[in-house]
């Protein structure tokens, strides 16, 4: 039985197994599967200052190996997060953590500001990434000052630990994880799905109803190991890898790139028990490999 | 209800048609209780082009034989695999999920089952149920020709059945909403399930007589419990998952232009 534990600033992670945003609601969707306490943490669903709507259907494509999504953040706003979801989650044992998404650095920091009068609720990730919505979202994401912009309005307001959620549709995602470490931002996850297309042939229509969509699934996986490697050498501050990450081995691939903590995502619809298989399998690989401490492994790969 | 995530045996396969199968499923231990409405998500394994499980209606439940029957219209990659599946396979399953079917309240209610398609799927349930209830069911159920016409024999059971077929190969010729039935008998409960344009059209038949009925949507769907906001329709209470506060909806909270 190896050491699991690791640390994101002052976020204490009983494992490296976090579960993505928007892929396991607050937690209580997939209580008949998986003992939540048993997770490093729980990212809830992309929360907002004001309700949104989120995008017409459909919003869902499937593709080889993933699935395109254009949900466009479907939420009933921070009050109401406040006020009905809190209460039902706060006495889940592990780290609550909440996404927070806007249109303007003032709304993501009052939205931020909220959350953070929430006992049970360490730390957040702020989305600059989301590929869904016109107004914000991943506007901030791709360009080192919008993202500086929204990571130092919410850094005032925000005391406890502030992760970043990474775009990857930008020329070079080191320059953003700078950018976000140089506001306070104490950690930065990534990736955020990346921008596709899908098209119904027969009716010569696309199969989303804004035409595009986030890629996420096995498909990105590639792609998101290399930019966790990347942004793992550009930055001090602790990296959370994500993108397809679907057993103990994918997992360990972006912890040997740099990531401290990986967070699992589009897999939890395939298998909604899958991250207490990973937790067991990657305990079962440190054993045999004679690895008492997890954090040993952690950037390996020079 | 709790939900299960379970291997299930394939204990026979029942070719109904070219494109149309019952699995009968089962499993060492008794199967969880479940509703008629409520459906499966089964995992298609081995396919590098479906990614995501297949939602499938709870077809039938035997529960003295341990059995959970999944009706399969074979349209694409996934539900062709699943098709193609033989008896002694296991197939992973999530189940189950969504809300059921609204059993009537007051005694001997008088139910109309409409179903088109593969969509006759959950009322054959559903009408076992209300059999067990001392309700009367009725199944009004079409399809575009004889050979398409699912499982009358076993709807026979439960209920009176009527028939469309769009050519006329059986029953009365046109879309179930065309059945001289729906002129000639009163009903106090609606339950359907097919194509979209069928069921609008039971929805109107339902609203503009003051009768009671309820829909079972399949919009695409990715998790089936809630999580990832893809199967949304929109209802009176704003954008609901399908998946969750579905399948079957009142037919008063959608925002159909019936």
């Amino acid at each position: 039985m190896a050491r699991l534990n690791v640390d994101i600033k002052d976020l204490r992670l009983k494992n490296p197994v976090l579960t993505a945003s928007g892929t396991f609601g607050y937690g209580l969707e997939f209580a008949d599967f998986v003992p939540l306490d048993e997770l490093g943490g729980i990212i809830v669903k992309g929360t907002t200052l004001a309700p949104r709507e989120g995008n017409d259907y459909p919003r869902m494509a499937e593709t080889p190996m993933g699935m395109l999504n254009c949900v466009g953040l479907q939420n009933k706003g921070v009050d109401f997060f406040c006020e009905s979801i809190y209460p039902q989650i706060k006495e889940i044992r592990t780290n609550m953590i909440v996404n927070v998404s806007g249109s303007s650095p003032e709304n993501y920091a009052a939205c931020a500001e909220r959350i953070a009068t929430l006992d049970r609720i360490p730390a957040i990730e702020l989305n600059i990434s989301c590929p869904n919505v016109k107004d914000g979202g991943m506007a901030f994401g791709v360009t080192c000052q919008g993202a500086a912009s929204v990571v130092s309005a919410v850094r005032k307001v925000y005391p406890k630990t502030l992760i970043v959620k990474l775009s990857p549709n930008v020329t070079n995602i080191a320059d953003i994880a700078r950018a976000c470490e140089a506001e306070g931002a104490d950690s930065v996850s990534l990736i955020n799905t990346l921008m596709g297309m899908a098209v119904d042939i027969e009716k010569r229509q696309p199969l989303l109803s804004i035409r595009t969509g986030g890629l996420s699934g096995p498909a990105v996986k590639p792609v998101a190991l290399r930019m966790v490697y990347d942004v793992a050498h550009a930055v001090k501050i602790p990296v959370i890898g994500l993108g397809g990450i679907s057993n103990a081995t994918d997992a360990l691939e972006f912890m040997m790139c740099g990531a401290t903590a990986i967070e699992i995502g589009t897999a939890n619809f395939i298998d909604p028990s899958v991250t207490m298989k990973v937790i067991r399998e990657m305990n079962a690989w440190l054993d045999r490999h004679g690895v008492r401490d997890v954090r040993e492994i952690i950037g390996v790969i020079a | 209800m709790k939900k299960y995530n379970l291997d299930l045996k394939i204990l026979s396969v029942e070719r109904l048609s070219a494109t149309h199968v019952v699995l009968k499923l089962t499993s060492p231990d008794p199967l969880p209780p479940m509703v008629p409405g409520q459906f499966v998500e089964l995992l298609v394994d081995h396919s590098s082009t479906t990614f995501l499980r297949r939602p499938i209606s709870i077809n039938f439940v035997d529960i003295a034989a341990n059995e959970l029957w999944l009706l399969i219209a074979a349209v694409g990659d996934g539900t062709r695999r699943l098709s193609s599946l033989l008896p002694g396979d296991t197939v992973n399953c999530i189940f189950p999920l969504g809300n059921g079917f609204t059993m009537p309240a007051n005694p001997s209610s008088r139910v109309l089952l409409v179903g088109g398609g593969v969509g006759v799927a959950p009322l054959l349930y559903f009408g076992k149920a209300l059999q067990e209830a001392h309700h009367h069911a009725t199944f009004l159920l079409g399809a575009r020709s004889a050979k398409d016409l699912l499982e009358l024999d076993l709807f026979n059971k439960y209920g009176r059945v009527y028939v469309t077929t769009e050519d006329g190969s059986q029953g009365e010729k046109g879309f179930v909403t065309d059945h001289s039935l729906l002129q000639s008998e009163r009903f106090d409960q609606i339950s359907t399930c097919g194509p979209k344009p069928m069921m609008v059209s039971v929805a109107r038949y339902a609203l503009e007589k003051g009768i009671f009925c309820e829909a079972s949507l399949e919009n695409k769907m990715a998790c089936g419990v809630g999580a990832c906001l893809c199967c949304v329709e929109k209802t009176v209470e704003g954008n609901q998952c399908v998946c969750k506060e579905g399948p079957v909806f009142n037919v008063k909270d959608l925002l159909w232009h019936v």
